[in-house]
């Protein structure tokens, strides 16, 4: 009955204003849900801050996009799927949720654009790494924005098998990012003629790494990966470091490691890792010019995820702006035509499978002495083009593109 | 080099070694777990978040007001104590008597909000605090490279489950306890202040996770979350020594540490799930657990 109601009122609606641009976007209200882990593991990379990042670029438009209120709803997904999908399946039905960002533990993305493409709303990922969310589990409804473990691959493991790190033994966080880390990083690691000789799936979240460590280090291997995130990873790193890894002559390779982790980890014990990421606060004086208003806002400088976030929504309501709706495929498609040049990056572009392309960066930690400040972290030693960091098309299982 | 089941000795007795380690974090864990349980009847889940708080002061005073390692490791626990006897004293004391599942509820509520809060102030990534100048380094065992602070760990650990054992079932004032928790009544008759030991002894029990928490502080990432992860095995630990037991929760938890330490090395992504799997068999077979009196 209220269905009905609901029809037959914005029937009347769009009706009366016949001829205005309004009328396509749904109740004149884009309604943008915000799911992240907001207390968990994963709080630091996306949580709050994230929330803050979307309400920037919610507040550049002043509110409004082509005369419709734009309105924010937030969840916290406890890095729970289950919670993912029954959130994103109520905001999408009652709530009339337009588009879905944020979205961080890879297990959660997969299962919140399961029911956005049974919905046919939007969701632009910033958080996830895993590279399938654009391969085996792409749909016509997310785009995947900041980075991917395939990206990241090609950055560090490249870069450390160069300089003569052949033999790897992985430790992989035992779910859906973590093996698609671990088979990203195996596929290039063998490209470039080195060897997996071991790894070790370990629960999600491990507190204590010593065993694990221990394990790797008796393998002999000359190089140990992290295929983990978070606080898994600094808690590896601290523990590595504790059980004289590195003095040993091995070196760590941090898969998948935000600017919140260093900060974290501080340069004493991290000073010298090597990492691969979508983008730094201090780039240039257009990254740093919005970092400082971030910072202003968080007291903290904003990682890749916090970045993408703010970009990726500009580009969202740019499209419903240049188009007048807010239907998902139609403001996908206008995405898909616009060029991104903003902050967050230069000439970028979402594809067909929905992976948003750009240039990716090797970084290294800077050493004690080198860092001038609590947040001057990374020194960026080289950048890998946008067609070399991400999944060729050509090697894709994206339904959209092989149209199986 | 001799091998078992495809694992290298000499790494099966690093994982024995690094078990006995985590093992003892479990013990000191459960036995303030166990002391609370047994003499007051409370289930405590505002444990992990009191060794959380004894781990976050540790890093907080240091910060702050640069108090070592040493004075932490006496001041955090008294800190956390003290936390420990306003919450008996406010919160506690008013469902006494009570079904256990109302002080189960209760502090899992007092947990939440100190978690939260503190999620709030200091974020999830992780302070850093590092290991003392006279812990630094470590030394090869010829099977694996032993830190010298893990070495202090069990040291630490175990000499600390001992005393409290000692106390509570060899002294006086363990007598006047137990007496006190069996008929607090006639214990009052006899002019002994019984809500005062109550308080003191709640107290007493979270200082034993507050100390525990100091000792990870160097080790193990110092969020506002981490009590909550080890909360629920160091439960599973006490459920399988037998609630209430006190040297059961001791020999349980190094036990366990070892048993998912094996767990680690011959089956990773069990490991998690394995003290679990213990719990279930022990139930079944015995119902008080391991040491725990029959009912």
């Amino acid at each position: 009955m209220t269905m009905m109601k609901k029809l037959l009122t914005s029937a009347v609606a769009s009706a009366l204003m016949v001829g205005g641009a309004q009328a396509e976007i749904s109740d004149n209200v884009v309604k943008i849900g915000y799911l992240a882990d907001m207390s968990g593991t994963y709080r630091d990379l996306a949580g709050p801050n994230g929330l803050t990042a979307l309400e920037m670029a919610v507040k550049d438009f002043g509110g409004k996009v082509d005369g419709a209120k734009i309105e924010i709803v937030t969840a916290d997904d406890r890095n729970s799927p289950d919670v993912a999908s029954s959130t994103v399946r109520r905001w999408v039905e009652n709530d009339k949720v337009d588009m879905v960002a944020g979205l961080v533990a890879s297990s959660v993305t997969i299962a919140a654009t399961k029911v956005l493409e049974e919905a046919d709303k939007l969701g632009l990922v910033n958080g996830s790494a895993a590279s399938s969310i654009t391969n085996e589990y792409c749909t016509p409804n997310h785009i995947h924005y900041a980075y991917d473990t395939y990206a990241l691959s090609i950055g560090t493991p490249t870069a450390i098998v160069k300089e003569g790190g052949k033999t790897w033994y992985i430790l992989t966080a035992d779910y859906a990012f973590g093996h698609a880390m671990e088979k990203d990083v195996t596929r290039v690691v063998e490209a470039n003629g080195g060897e997996i000789i071991g790894s070790i799936r370990h629960p999600f979240p491990t507190p204590d790494f010593s065993s694990f460590i221990l394990q790797a280090q008796a393998s002999g291997a000359d190089v140990i990966a992290l295929a983990n995130a978070g606080a898994d990873t600094t808690n590896a790193i601290t523990t590595a470091a504790e059980f004289g890894v590195t003095q040993s002559g091995q070196t760590i390779a941090g898969l998948v490691v935000f600017l919140s982790d260093v900060h974290a980890l501080g340069t004493e014990v991290a000073q010298g890792l090597q990492l691969t990421t979508g983008w730094y606060w201090d780039m240039n004086d257009e990254t740093r010019a919005w970092s400082d208003r971030f910072m202003e806002e968080t007291g903290a400088r904003p990682t890749m995820v916090h970045a993408g976030i703010y970009s990726s929504t500009l580009q969202y309501l740019n499209a419903i702006k240049a188009t007048g709706s807010d239907d998902a495929q139609t403001v996908r498609k206008q995405m898909m035509d616009t060029p991104i040049n903003d902050m967050f990056a230069k000439n970028g572009r979402i594809r067909e499978d929905g992976r948003m392309v750009h240039d990716m960066y090797l970084a290294e930690v800077k050493t004690p002495e080198e860092s001038t400040g609590e947040w001057d972290l990374y020194k960026i030693i080289s950048t890998i083009p946008a067609d070399e960091a991400f999944r060729p098309l050509a090697e894709s299982d994206c339904k959209l593109v092989t149209g199986k | 080099m001799s091998m078992i089941f495809g694992v290298p000795m000499a790494v099966l007795y690093g994982q024995l070694l690094i078990g006995v380690i985590n093992g003892a974090f479990y013990a000191l864990l459960s036995l303030g777990l166990a002391v609370i349980f047994g003499l007051l009847k409370i289930i405590n889940f505002a444990h992990g978040a009191m060794y959380m708080l004894g781990a976050m002061a540790t890093v907080i005073l240091f910060d702050n007001l640069g108090v070592n390692y040493w004075v932490a490791l006496f001041l955090a626990p008294v800190l956390v104590g003290i936390v420990g006897v306003l919450v008996e004293y406010f919160l506690l004391r008013r469902i006494a008597g009570q079904d256990h599942i109302y002080s189960l509820l209760l502090t899992f509520g007092v947990a939440l909000i100190m978690q939260g809060i503190l999620t709030n102030i200091y974020g999830v990534s992780g302070l850093r605090y590092s290991i003392p100048d006279v812990f630094k380094g470590g030394v090869n065992l010829g099977f694996m490279f032993l830190p010298f602070y893990r070495a202090w760990v069990i040291v630490a650990a175990l000499l600390l489950c001992f005393v409290t054992w000692f106390m509570i079932e060899k002294t006086k004032l363990g007598a006047y306890l137990r007496a006190g928790t069996e008929d607090s009544q006639l214990m009052q008759g006899f002019g002994i202040n019984v809500p005062l030991l109550v308080s003191l002894t709640y107290g007493f029990g979270v200082m034993l996770a507050a100390f525990a928490g100091v000792l990870a502080a160097p080790i193990y990432s110092v969020t506002p979350v981490m009590g909550s992860h080890i909360l629920i095995v160091v439960f599973a630990v006490v459920v399988i020594g037998g609630l209430g037991s006190i040297g059961g929760a001791i020999i349980t938890g190094i036990l366990m540490g070892v048993v998912e330490g094996l767990t680690k090395t011959f089956y990773p992504p069990a490991s998690s799930a394995v003290i679990f799997l213990v719990m279930v068999i022990v139930l079944m077979i015995r119902p008080n657990g391991l040491f725990g009196k029959e009912a």
